[in-house]
């Protein structure tokens, strides 16, 4: 529905094709710009000591969810009153939190659950929505109104009454997915908004005119070109709501539609710290810095990535 | 200098109140008026329908029965002038002293009959009604079609204005205590003229007070406003010009407000508090035992844990062995409870600590391990006992602590948490028996008897969903001492049957017993004297005076 | 244009229609039985319980409740909750002060979003981006109930600047930690986009091209950066507005504020069927009213940007 001749808001003169060898201008237009782009986002990456910094505390963090043990030996489940709060202690760097556990090895051990949480919704969330808000961006008419209005009911749910009831229809299996499952449900639509907004934006810009006259396919056009131009708004949401998925779980442990209590996560233990907040603000402390750092490095590398993909924003 | 000093801070304070809109805290120092912490009340203010707090702290106030609690719960003659019982504890003649509604009207014999009758009758929908089961004809009352709403119970007869009785389907030698709560309070004429008048008098109940104070208005979700009764002759007279009950969203942001003196009194102390309200220099802080008893249960019938089996019993004693409670106590409630070492509290009369058995309530880890071990060699467990509980009541580190502390003592994979989001859920589960592991348990009297802590959660007649005997736990033994308890009129008599039946409950641990929550609170420094926590854990609001 | 409108505002129906069927559903799906947990730990008198149910048409099949919620509410007879109010009473009470709390987060957000981003976009790299981007990364990796609890401990009860709780007929005054409160996330979140929007947009070519021509700095940041840099923020704002109204649970729990948020929240824990249900659907009614102006906004922010 979406061709050279009715590309919404395109009045541009566009060459007849007898004057232009259409042929040759794709064939250039086609291959060698295309993995430049990427190799040229590369060659910027690695000489930027932002992409580096993030990227090795990135690799810190995912052995650390991968192998725990390797930064200690305890058990982050063996909790006794004896210890309850007790400060920093030979073999307890970190001291010890309400329940009497280790703070630092349950900061170790939180990793992988947090990590994984976070990444799983965050991906699934940035799929699933800038899926859906390009295609509604970009096709328009009533796709759009289609796929706007559903946005509209999915935002408007609560997701705690969701987080109930679908978190009741998986009570046997205690895995991560199913937290992973309400968070996607849930928050694919602010994506998509944001997704659709940066599509109908880049669709009127000049390149896109240019290569549909140049005859490419409208699918073509949104994904090798329209989509990577409005990445840079989706990027910036998604590492951003990185962090905001790690600190949802903790609301939902809080409110007991989290994760099984044998589940080591910052979040839960987050959200178990805040009653000793007045006494011990340290117990709250550790796991909300080592959730924190794991937001900067994301955050950072994404704005590398960014920042890479989008030549013009590093001129300045 | 110093008075430079001076200057310059009553600037910076009176700027800091014109912004805070100074007007609530102002008004509440001024009058004799105290604010105290709600929640909005889950019904109405009909006396009947109201089981729970929201509700049940208005309309304590508002509504005078026939005996009365002091603080300690030793009861009186409130509006009856006298209560006898014949022999067998089987009948009642009650007589009322002279009494008036706020409405002028009265209070005559007829305005019990009717307000029992109306709240037993299954039509009027009255969370309470069960209350009178062992009134007779109560049972008549109870079918899903065909009563009107106005049928009245058969056991009830008024004599004349002031004498009524009161015949009971079986003996219940504690009818005297139990006429003390709410739900049993006389209602005026008026609210029995119509289906819509009663309606209204749930909304606003001014014509039938009776109480210390006359309700005043009801802003929902905000606060519930009663003055002081002049007319009110009784026991619990006010010291203050009237009580307004605000509801809060948490117990945080009412903590919050009693420390800036915007709120008077409050009966809880948020989880992030209760290792500090004690030192809290800007509150008044009360804490002493209480009358609350929280415990978990175990079904009587479940695999491995049954009540009548020797490898049950033996995990059972295990279990509760294995649990440090003075630690709990200690360290995650921070002295805001007491361990426990009966199936009471230290407030009811017959409590003892010094039951035979009471040792299974006392953290041994060295014998939870033996019996453990004695019980895993008739039959092996190799399961997980679960503990279930609400996650919207607060009980989380209790439950956790709890697991931990069996894990550390029988081995890391026996226990393990299993919260439920709503209560809803909660009750619906165990209702419906579909727990297969531990739950939690908990019981606030609503009269202070031994009895009520006993009955209602162990007897066979509370089994099976016709009580709060929730883990189905049955003993003809232990029906037998009550049975016998409920017979005797001697008091004394009937708290030495409670303690052999309590002894029973020790052995066979049906419930496990972990702490009698304390009676804690704190009021604002605008409130001079009167501040205490009654034998229900709630503040003795009508003694609490600002001047 | 006009046409435009129709479409949309005919666009409401079905989505009404799925909107109240789903969360009907939902709630109907909640585990738990509403009944018998009026009755607290005592035991449930089947004979009351049914009367409660019949009252409620607790005891008919799910589509038969959903049509006669349906058919009421054709007459704005919206039911009435388990303590004998009427749902539309209770939305009334709610509804002026969450509307004042969260347009109050919503300029907050906005504000100091959009300035404190468009300073850091402009200065990339320097000190303060860098402070701003660490506080903007402290509010979203902190929880809102721990800076709530922050704020309310040290603004209202160690300093006493602020009042420590909003309570009944809540001032300005009152609602101003609790909004500032609430809009933290999403101004973190607003400074993150324009941000990387104003940085990006800075080295387009219309913005050389509009300096060469000799427009002043000032003029060329309004006119042009700002202008291109606001599409993905006005989405976001459009779609926060009201996740503010809906999602204000924590912070109206906090302090003391008896609005939308938190008799969402109860009414969820207690099973309140018809009043989340008109709860959920008109905050979506919100949501398609300020999308609506999102996308009318597009296209005032984007002359390339029209609508048949």
């Amino acid at each position: 529905m979406t061709d050279m001749t009715t590309l919404p808001g395109q009045e541009r003169y566009v060459a007849p094709l007898d004057e232009t060898p259409l042929q040759d201008v794709d064939k250039l237009d086609e291959t060698a710009p295309a993995s430049s782009m990427w190799a040229d986002a590369w060659r910027t990456l690695r000489r930027n000591p932002m992409f580096i910094i993030s990227g090795l505390l990135i690799i810190f963090i995912v052995i650390v969810a991968l192998f725990p043990a390797l930064f200690t030996k305890q058990n982050p489940n063996y909790c006794t009153l004896e210890n309850s709060l007790g400060p920093a202690a030979a073999g307890h760097p970190m001291g010890f939190d309400f329940q009497g556990c280790d703070v630092y090895t349950r900061v170790v051990y939180g990793t992988r659950t947090s990590l994984s949480v976070g990444l799983c919704a965050t991906i699934l969330v940035v799929l699933l929505g800038t899926i859906i808000g390009a295609i509604a961006g970009f096709f328009g008419g009533w796709i759009d109104s289609v796929l706007s209005r559903l946005t509209d009911i999915f935002l408007a749910l609560p997701i705690l009454l969701g987080a109930i009831v679908v978190l009741q229809m998986f009570k046997t299996n205690s895995s991560i997915w199913k937290i992973v499952l309400v968070m996607a449900l849930f928050g694919w639509t602010s994506t998509a908004r944001i997704a659709r907004g940066a599509v109908m934006e880049a669709k009127n810009l000049e390149f896109n005119t240019a290569s549909t006259a140049l005859g490419s396919s409208p699918m073509r056009n949104l994904f090798r070109h329209i989509l990577p131009n409005s990445l840079a708004p989706i990027i910036v949401i998604g590492t951003t709501s990185l962090a905001t998925y790690i600190v949802l779980e903790a609301t939902l442990s809080f409110l007991g539609v989290g994760l099984p209590s044998t589940t080591v996560s910052w979040g839960s233990d987050i959200s178990q710290a805040q009653t000793s907040l007045m006494t011990n603000p340290m117990v709250l402390f550790y796991p909300s810095a080592a959730l924190a750092i794991t937001v900067l490095s994301f955050i950072m590398m994404g704005d590398a990535v960014k920042d890479a993909l989008d030549p013009k924003s590093r001129t300045l | 200098m110093k008075n430079k000093a001076l200057t310059v801070a009553a600037v910076v304070c009176a700027a800091a109140m014109m912004l805070s809109g100074c007007g609530s805290s102002s008004s509440s120092s001024d009058s004799n008026i105290i604010t105290a912490y709600n929640s909005e009340p889950q019904k109405n203010l009909i006396p009947s329908n109201i089981n729970e707090t929201g509700g049940g702290k208005p309309a304590d106030l508002l509504f005078a029965r026939l005996v009365s609690f002091d603080a300690k719960g030793n009861p009186s003659n409130e509006i009856a002038d006298s209560i006898t019982p014949n022999g067998d504890a089987t009948q009642y003649t009650i007589k009322i002293k002279d009494w008036k509604f706020a409405n002028g009207q009265t209070v005559k014999a007829e305005n019990f009959t009717k307000a029992w009758s109306y709240a037993a009758n299954a039509k009027n929908a009255m969370i309470c009604s069960s209350f009178f089961n062992t009134i007779a004809g109560y049972d008549d009352l109870q079918k899903t079609s065909g009563l009107k709403g106005t049928e009245q119970l058969s056991g009830l007869k008024v004599v004349d204005d002031k004498t009524f009785t009161v015949t009971l389907s079986q003996p219940d030698s504690v009818f005297p205590l139990k006429v003390g709560y709410t739900a049993f309070a006389p209602l005026p004429d008026s609210f029995f003229k119509d289906a819509a008048s009663a309606k209204a008098f749930g909304q606003n109940p001014k014509d039938g007070c009776t109480g210390p104070y006359v309700f005043d208005h009801w802003d929902h979700n905000k606060e519930i406003a009663m003055l002081k009764n002049a007319d009110y002759n009784g026991s619990r007279k006010a010291q203050n010009d009237g009580v307004t009950f605000k509801v809060y969203t948490s117990d945080t942001a009412a903590y919050a407000d009693v420390q800036a003196g915007n709120l008077d009194v409050m009966e809880a102390v948020p989880a992030a508090q209760t290792k500090t309200f004690e030192k809290d220099a800007k509150v008044q802080a009360y804490n002493k035992a209480g009358s609350v008893i929280q415990t978990f249960t175990i079904p009587a019938s479940l695999e491995h844990f049954q009540t009548n089996t020797e490898e049950g019993q033996l995990r059972r004693q295990a279990v509760s062995m294995a649990i440090d409670r003075s630690a709990i106590t200690d360290k995650v409630l921070s002295g805001t409870g007491t361990p426990t070492l009966d199936f009471t509290s230290p407030m009811t009369p017959g409590y003892s600590k010094s039951l035979k058995g009471n040792e299974v309530l006392k953290y041994n880890k060295a014998k939870a391990k033996e019996l453990w071990a004695k019980a895993d060699a008739i039959s092996k467990f190799s399961g997980k006992l679960t503990f279930s509980y609400n996650a919207d009541g607060g009980h989380e580190s209790i439950y956790k602590a709890i697991v931990n502390s069996i894990n550390n003592t029988l081995g890391s994979e026996v226990a393990a948490t299993n919260p439920m989001p709503t209560f809803n859920e909660f009750r619906d589960a165990v209702t419906n028996r579909k727990i297969a592991g531990a739950f939690r348990t908990g019981w606030q009297p609503d009269y202070p008897s031994a009895e009520n802590y006993l009955f209602q959660i162990f007897d066979s007649k509370a089994a099976d969903g016709n009580g709060s005997n929730d883990g189905d736990y049955k003993n003809a033994e232990f029906d037998a001492l009550l049975a016998k308890a409920y017979a005797t009129t001697d008091t004394d008599e009937a708290n030495k049957l409670y303690q052999q039946s309590e002894e029973i409950l020790l052995k066979e641990l049906p419930a496990f017993p972990v702490y009698n929550a304390n009676a804690y609170g704190v009021a604002s420094k605008n409130v001079k004297s009167g501040f205490a926590m009654n034998w229900q854990n709630l503040p003795t609001y009508e003694k609490m005076t600002k001047k | 244009m006009g046409k435009y409108l129709l479409r949309r505002v005919l666009q409401v129906i079905p989505v009404v229609l799925g909107t109240t069927l789903l969360v009907y559903a939902l709630v109907f799906a909640l585990p738990g039985d509403p009944v018998k947990a009026m009755f607290g730990d005592k035991p449930v008198n089947p004979a009351v319980a049914a009367q409660i149910r019949a009252e409620y048409n607790l005891d008919k099949p799910f589509i038969v409740q959903y049509f006669i919620f349906l058919k009421n509410a054709l007459t704005l007879d919206f039911g009435k909750t388990f303590s004998g109010q009427l749902v539309i009473d209770e939305i009334g009470r709610a509804f002026p002060i969450t509307i004042r709390l969260a347009l109050m987060a919503f300029v907050f957000e906005a504000v100091f979003g959009i300035i404190f981003g468009v300073i850091s976009g402009l200065k990339k790299g320097k000190w303060y981006d860098t402070v701003i981007l660490i506080v903007s990364l402290l509010l979203i990796s902190v929880p809102t109930f721990v800076t709530g609890f922050l704020g309310q401990y040290l603004f209202g009860i160690k300093w006493s600047i602020l009042p420590v709780t909003a309570g009944n007929d809540p001032t300005f005054i009152d609602l101003l930690l609790p909004a500032m409160v609430l809009g933290s996330v999403s101004m973190a979140y607003i400074i993150r986009l324009t941000r990387s929007e104003i940085s990006s947009n800075i080295a387009e070519d219309y913005v050389r091209t509009a300096r060469a021509k000799g427009m002043s700095n000032r003029q060329v940041m309004l006119r042009h950066v700002l202008r291109n840099s606001l599409i993905p923020v006005v989405t976001y704002l459009g779609q926060d507005i009201a996740a503010l109204m809906g999602g204000a649970m924590i912070s109206e729990t906090i302090f003391n504020i008896h609005g939308v948020g938190w008799l969402t929240y109860q009414s969820i824990l207690k099973g309140e069927g018809n009043l989340v249900v008109s709860i959920v659907t008109l905050l979506m009614l919100i949501f398609v009213v300020c999308n609506l102006i999102v996308d009318l906004l597009y296209a005032a922010l984007d002359p390339r940007i029209r609508y048949a």
